[in-house]
């Protein structure tokens, strides 16, 4: 083998085939710090988009009695947001950190299957146009983000409509399962020698935990959409009450995935807060263990709470009893994690950088959420506040002030890593405060409006009802979100090539991510770190902070991997190649499997409209496609 | 060192920190998945069971308003042949994996024909395919005589929950077959060593919970009445 005609390992004539830059590079990346971007902007597109959406059903209901769009378009309209935001542009957000962090945080080299990491962002983005480019002809889904059967089934919704939204769910399920799979393996594999479960960065733990929440709650909506699938193209029975099918079932199997959806969404979050509060409170997380034992109980409670939101069908009195309990048992974990950020903060060195008043900015704006959940867990409260905008007020303080503030905190915080520049400051601290006041005078009103009766999804209302006030207020503070924003892109744009440059350790963090170069060279760790505790580079750099944390002494563990030495700052500079490290080969194929399901899916399209042979030929083309894709990428060689 | 590494780069095993393969572990995770799929489409089936408002019926026999007499449409006699032959390849699937395992182990002094056959990766994983391809037949051949019974996906919920719950297992036995029958080609063109263990475990792990959620569902559907 150890002749001299042997391949490089590296083999620099791909590289310089593919190279590192243009379009095509893109395309054919396996890199996860590159994914992760792509993952970044795409759903940073899908949030705008989805925030335009928003911006236009507030308008139309600034004013009572107002026809800025019909009601039909008011209903895609509702539908896009609220699908966009949650499948399009949170989750997606989510897989950006998990792409470009969970790597450097457990010190690997990459993810454990590269070319199915691309898949998966491939199929995100392909899917992601499906549903969305349908709006501009004006067939976008139209049945609400939950998509109720029988509303959903042909005789009620004959349109177009509900096919791109059932086959735009199934498609974006392939990606997130497949990427589910493949951080699972990553977090439970790829950790460094001493990196053991209960040292790893928080944001880490609560991936890992999103995983299995993705990997068990997924397939439930995949069978749902099926039996819609086929009660919509091939007649059958699941959702056809004449046929004595249960108007139920839907609602069961959708919320059995959708709840576990809601920590799907929001755990990410806490994650990355879990990150930012230690960082410029300058002291470790308070109660590491109990954060991941509750973000552990959040988790799999998450499976047990999902008919609270189907009180007002008259499950009887001992369902709604279990299912009120269970929803109330999980405030706890989620308070524990309240109170265990504020105690990290409380008696630390507080430096208030955009990153931490986000941070803060969730502590504060999740809490209002959890506590008006708390609130509708009761079964004759809910019945009052089903259906009306208290919910929407709820969801949105979980939502925005939950995910999108952990989120924008962490864009902030990592960004220097992400880019090697910083984002301003100034600018982020005006992002910072517009978007506060902005999202508050958006949403609090809505606990108002709701509690007047004030339904949800009603595209108008007439005037004298007492809502005018509150929904006005809520219009204007949606333009305080949207101006929080333009200043939010335009910092975005401007620092990518003018912020200031960041150095390794950015911020004075404690992870590992931040002993590497900003941005990290394609190989992340040239020399695989030795960890002995839970924050490596504070023991580094200022052993005080973490006096009080378990250590272990780096010669106490078998280091079996030659790469791994002692936990120390990597100065970077030099190539893979010049380093000897192999490096998986650019590759075409996952993008163009990802476009095979699309061709798939589309086919079914044209069974709609009753040209049976055409989708046949187009679904067949494309599963060809997609098993020779397969078997090429099988066969080839990864690196 | 270094140079040693970049020239070998097929001798450099990866770290893992379990010591085990990441499609080992990427494959547990995938039927974790999967538990999840069969559990919603079983469930199904069982929410749906005896709330058919027409029949033809699983269990029971059912006199259409027009006069017409459907017997009960189950035939558990056939299917518990279809049944056996699926739980029997997974022996077959154990013997190919193991088959697999020991190829390089030292041959005993006298080849009996005993040890050659249980040594034949080849047959074994033939058999397991052969055995999947004739339980999909089985399944092919019930599909067709409930239709010509009077019952299809559309009749009735028995009929669309059946149907979808059966057929998605199906699919997963057709995959399943395809997979053995890359091996088996993979064997046959460069054969099959104690390296390639792992892709031949992989797909008996699957291999193995098909037929196990078939255990499930042939109890469920077909024996509880």
């Amino acid at each position: 083998m150890a002749t001299t005609a042997a391949a490089p390992a590296f083999a620099p004539g791909k590289a310089a085939e593919y190279g590192t830059s243009g379009v095509w590079s893109w395309i054919t990346t396996v890199d996860h710090k590159r994914i992760g971007a792509l993952y970044l902007y795409t759903a940073l597109f899908f949030f705008l988009f989805g925030g335009i959406e928003a911006g236009i059903i507030r308008w139309q209901l600034a004013l009572p009695n107002q026809h800025v769009v019909s009601a039909e378009m008011y209903n895609q309209l509702f539908t896009m947001h609220g699908t966009t935001m949650i499948f399009l542009a949170v989750m997606p957000l989510s897989a950006a950190f998990f792409n470009f962090l969970i790597p450097l945080q457990i010190g690997a080299r990459d993810v454990a299957f590269p070319r199915l990491n691309a898949f998966s962002y491939w199929v995100y983005v392909l899917g992601g146009l499906f549903m969305t480019i349908p709006i501009f002809f004006n067939a976008a889904p139209n049945g609400g983000w939950f998509g109720y059967a029988p509303l959903t089934t042909m005789q009620f919704s004959g349109g177009l409509n509900i096919d791109f939204w059932v086959m735009g769910l199934q498609i974006l399920g392939i990606s997130s399962l497949a990427a589910a799979f493949n951080f699972i393996t990553t977090i439970i594999n790829m950790r460094a020698p001493g990196m053991t479960l209960m040292r790893m960065p928080m944001f880490t733990w609560m991936a890992f935990v999103v995983q299995f929440l993705l990997v068990l709650a997924f397939p439930v909506i995949t069978i749902a959409l099926v039996f819609l699938l086929f009660d919509r193209f091939f007649g059958t029975n699941f959702y056809a009450i004449a046929a004595g099918a249960d108007p139920l079932l839907w609602q069961h199997l959708f919320w059995v995935f959708g709840h576990p959806e809601v920590y799907i969404l929001i755990l990410p979050a806490f994650g990355l807060v879990s990150e930012i509060l230690p960082t410029y409170s300058r002291k470790p997380l308070f109660g590491y263990n109990v954060m991941v034992y509750s973000g552990i109980m959040i988790g799999f409670l998450g499976f047990g709470v999902w008919a609270h939101h189907m009180f007002s069908v008259g499950m009887g009195a001992m369902a709604d009893t279990i299912f009120a309990l269970t929803t109330m048992l999980i405030g706890i974990p989620t308070g524990v994690k309240i109170f265990n950020w504020i105690a990290t903060m409380w008696g630390g060195q507080i430096r208030f950088t955009t990153a931490m008043k986000f941070g803060i900015g969730l502590v504060g704006l999740f809490t209002i959420g959890g506590i008006s959940g708390v609130m509708h867990s009761s079964p004759p409260a809910d019945l009052q506040q089903t259906d009306t905008y208290f919910i929407v007020a709820h969801f949105h303080y979980v939502l925005f002030g939950g995910s999108i503030m952990g989120i924008f905190g962490g864009i902030y915080h990592y960004f220097p890593k992400i880019t090697g520049r910083y984002l301003d400051e100034k600018l982020g601290s005006w992002h910072f405060w517009i978007n506060f006041i902005g999202m508050n005078l958006t949403f609090f009103p809505m606990h108002y409006s709701g509690m007047l009766g004030m339904p949800r999804r009603v595209y108008t209302y007439d005037s004298g009802q007492g809502w005018e006030t509150f929904n006005l207020m809520s219009s204007i503070g949606t333009v305080l979100i949207v101006i929080g924003t333009a200043i939010f892109v335009v910092n975005f744009l401007r620092s990518r090539k003018h912020g200031a440059i960041a150095p390794n350790d950015a911020w004075g963090a404690g992870t590992l991510e931040w002993s590497i170069p900003s941005p990290p060279p394609d190989y992340n760790f040239a020399e695989i770190p030795v960890v002995t505790s839970r924050y490596p580079l504070w023991d580094l750099k200022s052993p005080d902070k973490t006096a009080g944390i378990a250590h272990s002494a780096p010669d106490s563990l078998t280091i079996t991997d030659a790469h791994a030495v002692p936990m120390h700052e990597e100065t970077g500079g030099k190539t893979a190649a010049q380093l000897g490290i192999p490096m998986p080969f650019p590759t075409v194929k996952p993008a163009i499997a990802a476009l095979a399901i699309i061709v798939m899916f589309s086919g079914l399209l044209f069974m709609h409209v009753g040209k049976f042979s055409v989708a046949m030929a187009v679904t067949l083309s494309g599963a060809v496609l997609f098993v020779g894709t397969l078997y090429a990428w099988l066969t080839s060689p990864l690196e | 060192m270094a140079t040693a590494v970049a020239h070998e780069p097929h001798e450099h095993a990866h770290y893992t920190t379990t010591g085990l393969d990441h499609r080992k572990i990427a494959i547990w995770a995938f039927i974790g998945s999967e538990c999840m799929l069969f559990a919603s489409l079983i469930s199904t089936y069982l929410i749906y069971k005896g709330r058919s408002i027409v029949g033809p019926f699983p269990h029971e026999a059912w006199t259409s308003p027009d006069g017409h007499v459907f017997k009960p449409i189950l035939n558990i006699p056939v299917t518990s042949q279809s049944t056996f032959v699926l739980l029997m390849s997974s022996l077959a699937m154990v013997l190919a994996l193991a088959a697999v395992e020991n190829r390089n182990k030292p041959k005993p002094a006298r080849i009996t024909l005993g040890y050659r056959i249980l040594s034949s990766s080849r047959l074994w994983l033939g058999m397991t395919a052969l055995m999947g391809a004739t339980f999909l037949g089985y399944q092919a051949f019930e599909f067709t005589s409930f239709v010509h019974e009077g019952l299809t996906i559309r009749t009735n919920l028995f009929g669309s929950s059946f149907f979808t719950l059966t057929g998605f297992h199906g699919a997963h036995v057709t995959v399943g077959v395809l997979w053995l029958l890359t091996l088996l080609a993979i064997d046959f063109k460069r054969g099959l060593t104690p390296k390639d263990a792992l892709i031949v475990d992989i797909c008996a792990l699957y291999w193995h919970f098909v037929d196990v959620v078939w255990i499930a569902i042939f109890t469920l559907v077909y024996l509880i009445k």
